[in-house]
């Protein structure tokens, strides 16, 4: 069985920093991470191959420092890496995105063996669109199961996997056809430790590295900044609200003057308070 | 929300050019919103964006549509007569016991056979599991853009959306458009628009789509639907009241202050993302952009910087208090009312004061 897992390196966004003047982000010492989601898809993976039997590879798109995290990966236990890397990638939406990713996977597909599983995290913490993982699935013609909390049953030789699906209020048991991607929810199983023997195996394997033409991308104008159709025009912060806070005074009793400053200005709120309250 | 900017940064990345509107785009005309139904219920954020796309269609001076998409029968026809009640001018049906359960094969295959036919210049979507899943297989099949998560809706001068969502990691916020291609799509959270009006309207036009599928069509069957057991739902985004803490409370022992004010208050409690993080609380207790966004009567924010991913998600309450030693926290930028203390040390005095204040008992002391 062949596994792609598609991993982003991304910045640490709890160490974030926005510049006080510019309203820029201040990305120097930010150091990166792979995105906590994506972590929940390779271990799943990498549970499938040791149950199965297979390989797990790998992919990212991103700068050439992105082979950190590619790995990183490959120290829990990911057997191959391929890193996207190009300057025509710079810039990409999702659509973007979803076009080089899928373009790269049927390059791993010819290369290394068609996957019969793809997966993705839940959505990114930087970007946190929950979009990309449903566009490469679209864009290779694979059946999708997003929100997956447990991969239920895979069967190799009929070719079907059973899985739970987070939905609105309650659970979807599903089953669909393989090739399938699978983006899998947060909190569903534990990133392993891994292995010595894939630490020391990590620090020196090999990364396979495609730039777009080496990847097979075909028309770069469906790449990065020129192949998004969408434009961000503006960058900004919020303004602080006009009305400034009313700053309640740290007295001999701080709790009742919040109280009774809450009640003064929305005096409708202790009767619903005390409704409340009382179960109501 | 407030977008005065205090500065306008250069847009990075993507240049901001506009070229003139391909030819075949052109006949996009008016503005959708695809009414998510599961098991016979319409979403709310459905009805919320039916508020926030009428005032997009009025301002474009367009008409706005519903598109629903069900089974046949008695559930399907009345979200589609509920869709006049809030505000639509006519309705996109394809009802098909095929579509009973959603799956994304034959849900993808019938909003965008619709959006081909009759082709909207602006799509929005509620963001839930459900519409993310299917706007980016809409979006991919369809190549035009998808702004997901939004926060603010509107048309410029030149009649484009002009979607504003978080980036970076909820630091900052970034207006996105979708020029040249249609049509515009755009996903919005639960509760980030208000609810609308609901007003007693007769049912006006409704267009039915066939699906077009047989069962055999469809790879993925639903083998079995569990329901969330109700002990196990939150009703944070639609609580009255919610008090949330955040890093400020200094250890996840201390997280029990909130929930102790939170029952005092017969209120949903919850809390900023770095709690979340840590593993002191639950990802279904998150506040925020990538948490649940709340709109309730009172919001007490206990220990919480206020970053603009947790801004943008608490910015509907009527009314924000702060609890935060930092006098210059983010929060106060944005709170109504707030007091410069340790929220360890209030929170057990508050809890105290409010049930004081609130029992029965001292009501009636009160009326004696």
């Amino acid at each position: 069985m062949h596994i792609v897992v598609c991993i982003k390196q991304v910045p640490d966004s709890a160490q974030i920093r926005v510049h006080p003047v510019t309203n820029t982000i201040m990305r120097q010492g930010v150091p990166t991470i792979i995105n906590p989601y994506d972590l929940f898809a390779l271990e799943a993976a990498l549970e499938l191959r040791d149950q199965f039997g297979g390989e797990v590879t790998v992919l990212t798109m991103g700068p050439p420092s992105a082979e950190d995290s590619l790995r990183k990966a490959l120290t829990f236990g990911a057997d191959r890496a391929v890193l996207l890397t190009d300057r025509f990638f710079a810039g990409a939406d999702t659509l973007a995105t979803t076009y080089a990713l899928a373009t790269a996977i049927r390059k791993i597909s010819t290369e290394f063996g068609a996957p019969d599983l793809v997966f993705t995290g839940k959505q990114t913490i930087d970007g946190d669109t929950a979009q990309v993982g449903p566009g490469i699935a679209k864009r290779l013609g694979l059946l999708q199961l997003t929100y997956v909390a447990k991969i239920s049953a895979l069967d190799l030789t009929a070719r079907t996997i059973d899985a739970e699906r987070r939905s609105e209020g309650g659970v979807q048991l599903l089953r669909t056809k393989l090739p399938c991607l699978v983006t899998m929810l947060e909190a569903t199983n534990q990133i392993r430790r891994g292995a010595m023997a894939d630490a020391l195996r990590a620090a020196r394997a090999p990364i396979v590295k495609w730039s777009a033409q080496e990847a097979g991308v075909e028309d770069i104008s469906k790449c990065g900044l020129r192949g998004s159709p969408t434009i961000v025009k503006r960058v900004f912060a919020p303004a602080a609200r006009s009305e400034k806070a009313t700053l309640i005074e740290v007295g001999e009793q701080p709790a009742e003057a919040l109280i009774d400053a809450i009640f003064k200005r929305q005096p409708a709120l202790e009767t619903e308070l005390a409704a409340l309250a009382r179960g109501f | 929300m407030s977008t005065a900017p205090k500065t306008a940064a250069p847009a990075a990345g993507r240049a901001a050019t506009k070229k003139e509107l391909p030819e075949h785009f052109k006949a996009y005309k008016h503005v959708w919103v695809f009414i998510e139904q599961e098991r016979g219920q319409v979403h709310p954020v459905s009805w919320e964006l039916m508020g926030a796309g009428r005032k997009l269609a009025d301002k474009l001076k367009v008409d706005l549509a519903a598109v629903v998409i069900g089974p046949e029968g008695e559930t399907t026809q009345s979200a589609a007569a509920e869709s006049f009640c809030y505000g639509a001018d006519l309705v996109y049906m394809v009802a098909d016991n095929l579509l009973a359960d959603y799956r994304n094969e034959s849900y993808t295959k019938a909003l965008t056979d619709v959006v081909n036919t009759y082709k909207p210049e602006i799509l929005l979507l509620g963001a839930t599991t459900l519409g993310r899943d299917l706007a980016g297989s809409v979006a991919t099949t369809l190549l035009t853009g998808l702004t997901a998560d939004c926060t603010e809706l509107d048309v410029d001068a030149d009649g484009s959306l002009a979607a504003t969502r978080p980036t970076f990691g909820g630091s900052l916020l970034c207006t996105i458009y979708t020029l040249n291609y249609r049509p515009q799509m755009a996903t919005v959270r639960p509760r980030v628009m208000p609810m609308p009006e609901r007003t007693v309207r007769p049912v006006g036009r409704i267009v039915s789509h066939p699906l077009g599928l047989d069962e055999d069509d469809i790879v993925t069957k639903v083998l079995s639907f569990l329901p969330d057991r109700d002990s196990a739902k939150s009703n944070l985004a639609y609580a009255d009241v919610v008090v949330a803490g955040g890093l400020g409370l200094g250890s996840p022992e201390n997280f029990q202050l909130v929930r102790q004010l939170a029952t005092v208050l017969g209120a949903e409690y919850g809390c900023s993302r770095p709690l979340v993080q840590k593993g002191w609380v639950t990802s279904d207790r998150q506040i925020g952009q990538t948490g649940k966004t709340i709109r309730p009567k009172l919001y007490i924010a206990a220990g919480i910087s206020g970053a603009i991913q947790h801004r943008v998600g608490v910015e509907g309450a009527d009314l924000i208090v702060a609890i935060n030693t930092d006098k210059n926290a983010p929060i106060f930028d944005f709170a109504h009312m707030g007091i410069v203390t340790d929220a360890i040390r209030l929170l057990p005095a508050l809890t105290a004061a409010f049930r004081a204040r609130l029992s029965p008992h001292s009501r009636d002391r009160i009326a004696s």
